[in-house]
């Protein structure tokens, strides 16, 4: 599938009705999502014939993209009972199949390395201190290949740090930098649309870590 | 959801050390059809728990798979077809998942496991 036609697909689905901010609810928009999956799949051959997982996975769009390049399971994880139903009805609708599962992922237990690959776009942490930091440890703790996620630029050093040596990456690497739209979604927001840029990450868990870390 | 996800899932209640797998309650089953993918599930068979997945499939009304299995019975296309169908066709659509240790029930609605915790089980 071509990039173009893979943002035309995700830029048809269905987004939040009523985001909820403590949730830092914002969709993916369809440019960013399918740029970060199709690196994913032609680069780095991360997505066809993989057990994908989308954490936070929202209105499903990164899962779904990566239903679309081919991934063999692709389960959404989501708080939040009301964007899994969009999300659900979103695979319906491109004839997908999707599984989900409704919980916090700061208490997921998962086998380890059952998971290829994680794909994310987490909340960035701008509410709820740290949010994206819990996120991306349980993601380099189930994922046997690689993880893909979006982090404020603003972060970037930090999250490098911490990623290498706090959570044993075997590698960090920001793959390109983006603009994340942010509409105005909630009140707070005074002016209309904002860019906020962010980065594109691809960490590599280090699979050989002794299992007591 | 299908076995391949239950396959994973553990029970994430605190304190609970033997959450896997977790026992599953059937109300509705459903069937949906997947492309065969042979590859896939060579690589899979060794990341997966066998015997969960034997006993999960039985549960859902799905009796074909041995209680064990080999690396080497991935030669059988009969085998592998099987492993196919209850890897990834059967869907558990409504019913519960329970924690082996607890007894405590997470309900699947929808084909959704609700694995969100009470605030004393965080």
């Amino acid at each position: 599938m071509k990039l173009k036609q893979l943002e035309g697909l995700l830029g048809s689905l269905q987004q939040f009705e009523n985001p909820k901010i403590e949730l830092e609810q914002y969709p993916t928009g369809p440019h960013i999502a399918s740029r970060l999956l199709y690196t994913a799949e032609n680069s780095f051959g991360d997505v066809s014939d993989k057990v994908v997982a989308d954490f936070g996975c929202g209105c499903g769009t990164l899962g779904l993209a990566a239903g679309l390049l081919g991934a063999e399971h692709v389960i959404g994880f989501d708080i939040d009972a009301e964007s899994i139903e969009i999300a659900s009805s979103n695979a319906d609708e491109l004839e997908l199949d999707m599984d989900f599962i409704q919980c916090d992922i700061r208490n997921l237990r998962l086998s380890d390395r059952a998971i290829n690959t994680v794909v994310m776009n987490p909340p960035f942490g701008t509410r709820k201190k740290g949010a994206d930091m819990d996120f991306l440890s349980m993601a380099l703790k189930v994922a046997s290949g690689a993880v893909y996620s979006l982090h404020k630029t603003t972060t970037r050093d930090h999250i490098k740090r911490t990623a290498l040596r706090e959570y044993n990456a075997s590698s960090a690497e920001v793959l390109c930098e983006l603009r994340f739209d942010v509409p105005q979604l909630y009140k707070f927001h005074k002016k209309k649309e904002v860019d906020v840029a962010v980065d594109l990450w691809r960490f590599v868990p280090n699979t050989n870590r002794p299992k007591h870390l | 959801m299908r076995l391949l996800t239950h396959n994973m899932l553990s029970s994430n209640i605190k304190g609970v050390t033997n959450g896997f797998p977790l026992r599953i309650e059937v109300e509705k089953v459903i069937e949906k059809e997947v492309d065969f993918n042979i590859d896939f599930l060579r690589n899979m068979f060794a990341k997966i728990e066998w015997k969960a997945l034997a006993e999960a499939s039985r549960t859902m009304g799905y009796s074909e798979l041995p209680d064990d299995a080999e690396s080497s019975m991935l030669d059988s296309d009969e085998f592998l077809r099987k492993f196919h169908h209850a890897l990834l066709e059967l869907h558990l659509e409504e019913g519960a998942l329970v924690c082996p240790e607890t007894g405590r029930k997470f309900p699947v609605n929808k084909g959704i496991p609700n694995m969100l915790l009470h605030e004393d089980e965080v």
